[in-house]
């Protein structure tokens, strides 16, 4: 573990730097007490632990403007070339289009179907509850490898069942189509992954909401569905908008499972990058990396914006932001 | 629905009611169906097949052939080597997160006055970036031209740190602390620090105050973290095919061989229920042991 430690002067000093005089700042309100050594101990494993959870993140950035053609450490000057050559290459454009379609279905179903349980769940009786929950449980306890192939097996079973009767029924015709892996394999089985954790973000929610206003909506002759665009559906936004987010970055993310369903033609920006780093990291591969860092850092900013107006508009005195809603 | 046998009801009031009852249950199928699907279709039925592929033989090229057979299960016993070591490494790392994760929740979650918002996004960013360049931005920092090179530089022999299990290792809980750190940092922000100081005044130093308040309270914390950590971990892939260069193999990387490469299906289904039964095994005792050492405690306490 001391690898980090003795990394950080060596490449990460801006980092390092920007950690320590974040910490260092401690507040005038801790100065009329000498700091015992037990404090400064807390201070300095937490300014390290800092440096330690952004150093590669730092490393792939700067990197990624190396003007190189060859190894990714050999730093030859400042340069956005492999930026431009990355944006460039169709490969990189086909995978990003595919992993976006697959987050974006995968994050709009997963989140529907899983709202939709959630509050289905309130309405049955215990037994059907707690068989659900199982379920759920199961789904999040097993590693994400087993349900990969698991599903891969599944899909081949389907393939073999479904493609003599597709090739049964267009006989004879000049462009028969058959069911192969691809897109569709990819999506069903994130939103398997998915979906579990928008029920759990949701419910969790709907646990901790204010049932008066839903009664006084009653009272006050709303009907149900009435009931639930004005209370229930605002109050749920924040759990929704997180699970959500979680998912498409998930799924933008997700190697895996990806790698054992996809099929020719749906190649993921993941399975790309991890494809070229078979031949050694890149320049080419940290540009691709910081402009998917990036991607992901607009998403989370612009979903933690909204919850944040969002909250405001409500009143809300609670933590509704994104930070928020991951730590509890 | 119960008051509808005091009120005087007409038989026209109590069939629109039930058609009410009807029309809710409707609607209540009507949302469980596509998560019931998902989980039946997607989740339970793939599990066994599983089962039922762990007793095939591999088909002549590649796949699976139906029979009835151990044999899958006993070439799992010859070789549990990726199965230790997934299990040590699992523990290592659980047990790695836990006390670096530690100070700093406290730190966070009691000394950070103003800054803590910061700090915890700080800590959200690098959790919902992409695991996979995170990963791979370490194998320049620990390759022949970072850390590796600077160490062989100074002791003069050739230092190797990608493809050892100390590099994956640092993957593991590179990766992974985020999610020991949210847990523990929610349990410890619960605190009540009157307890704390009640404590200090009852003559308890620093040492025994944490060992007797602090650590009973926050172990339901850790317990989840732990949880957290570990399950991802057992069956973890990218990281040994990233940092261990092919070198190291655990049981993610075997099972990705036997379907992937191999193609010998029925030997990872096999290797699959293993798995399975180790981690349930595995947390069953660690929830037991856990929970068991609580109770004892809270009857010496009485």
């Amino acid at each position: 573990m001391t690898a980090p430690a003795t990394a950080a002067p060596s490449l990460a000093s801006p980092a390092r730097a920007a950690g320590t005089t974040r910490l260092a700042g401690g507040g005038p309100a801790r100065r009329r007490q000498p700091r015992s050594l037990v404090e400064g101990w807390f201070r300095g494993h937490t300014a390290l632990v800092y440096v330690f959870l952004y150093l590669p993140i730092v490393v792939v950035i700067v990197f990624s403007f190396n003007g190189t053609n060859r190894l990714v450490t050999d730093w030859q000057g400042f340069s956005i070339k492999w930026y431009q050559a990355a944006l460039a290459d169709r490969n990189i454009q086909q995978a990003l289009w595919n992993s976006v379609t697959i987050a974006a279905w995968n994050a709009v179903l997963a989140t529907t179907f899983g709202t939709m349980a959630a509050l289905g769940l309130q309405r049955v009786a215990p037994r059907v509850r707690s068989f659900f929950d199982a379920l759920t449980y199961v789904s999040v306890i097993i590693p994400e490898i087993v349900i990969a192939l698991a599903t891969l097996i599944l899909f081949s079973n389907v393939r073999d069942v479904v493609n003599p009767v597709l090739a049964g029924l267009q006989a004879g015709a000049a462009k028969p189509v058959h069911l192969q892996l691809g897109q569709w394999s990819v999506i069903a089985a994130h939103v398997l992954f998915n979906l579990s954790l928008v029920l759990l973000l949701v419910r969790a929610r709907l646990a901790g909401m204010d049932r008066t206003h839903v009664e006084a909506s009653y009272d006050l002759y709303a009907t149900p569905w009435r009931t639930f665009r004005q209370i229930t559906f605002p109050q749920l936004l924040p759990a929704i908008v997180a699970g959500f987010l979680l998912s498409f970055t998930f799924s933008l993310d997700d190697y895996v499972i990806t790698q054992f369903v996809s099929g020719p033609g749906s190649q993921t920006l993941p399975l790309f990058i991890f494809g070229q780093t078979r031949l050694g990291v890149t320049p080419l591969t940290n540009a691709i990396a910081a402009l998917m860092l990036l991607f992901t850092l607009t998403v989370l900013l612009g979903g933690q914006l909204f919850l944040a107006r969002h909250a405001r508009r409500r009143g809300g005195g609670r933590d509704e932001t994104m930070a928020g809603l991951i730590v509890s | 629905m119960t008051a509808a046998g005091e009120v005087a009801t007409s038989a026209g009031r109590r069939q629109a009611e039930r058609q009410a009852g009807r029309r809710a249950r409707l609607l209540t199928g009507a949302l469980l169906v596509p998560a019931s699907f998902w989980y039946l279709v997607l989740l339970v039925l793939p599990l066994v097949i599983v089962g039922v592929y762990s007793f095939g033989v591999r088909g002549p090229d590649g796949g699976y052939q139906p029979a009835l057979t151990f044999d899958n299960y006993a070439v799992v016993a010859t070789r549990f080597g990726p199965f230790w070591l997934s299990l040590a490494m699992a523990a290592a790392g659980t047990a790695l997160c836990a006390v670096l994760a530690f100070p700093l929740a406290y730190f966070i979650a009691t000394r950070a006055t103003r800054r803590k918002t910061l700090l915890i996004i700080l800590l959200v960013i690098p959790f919902w970036t992409s695991f996979l360049i995170r990963t791979i931005a370490w194998v320049t920092i620990l390759g022949p031209r970072g850390v590796a090179g600077f160490l062989s530089d100074l002791t003069g022999t050739e230092v190797q740190l990608l493809g050892t299990p100390g590099a994956i290792l640092l993957g593991i809980v590179y990766n992974y602390l985020p999610l020991m750190i949210f847990p523990l940092y929610v349990t410890l922000e619960r605190l009540d620090r009157t307890l704390l100081e009640a404590s200090k005044d009852l003559g308890a130093g620093r040492w025994a105050t944490f060992r007797q308040i602090t650590l009973p309270i926050v172990l339901p914390g850790v317990i989840t973290g732990s949880i957290l950590v570990f399950i991802p971990l057992m069956g973890e892939y990218v990281i040994p095919a990233i940092l261990g260069y092919g070198k190291v193999f655990l049981i993610g990387n075997v099972l990705q061989l036997d379907f992937l490469v191999s193609r010998n299906w029925p030997a990872g289904a096999a290797k699959a229920v293993v798995l399975i039964a180790i981690m349930l095994v595995s947390i069953s005792f660690y929830l037991w042991f856990m929970n068991r050492g609580r109770r004892t405690r809270d009857v010496s306490v009485l």
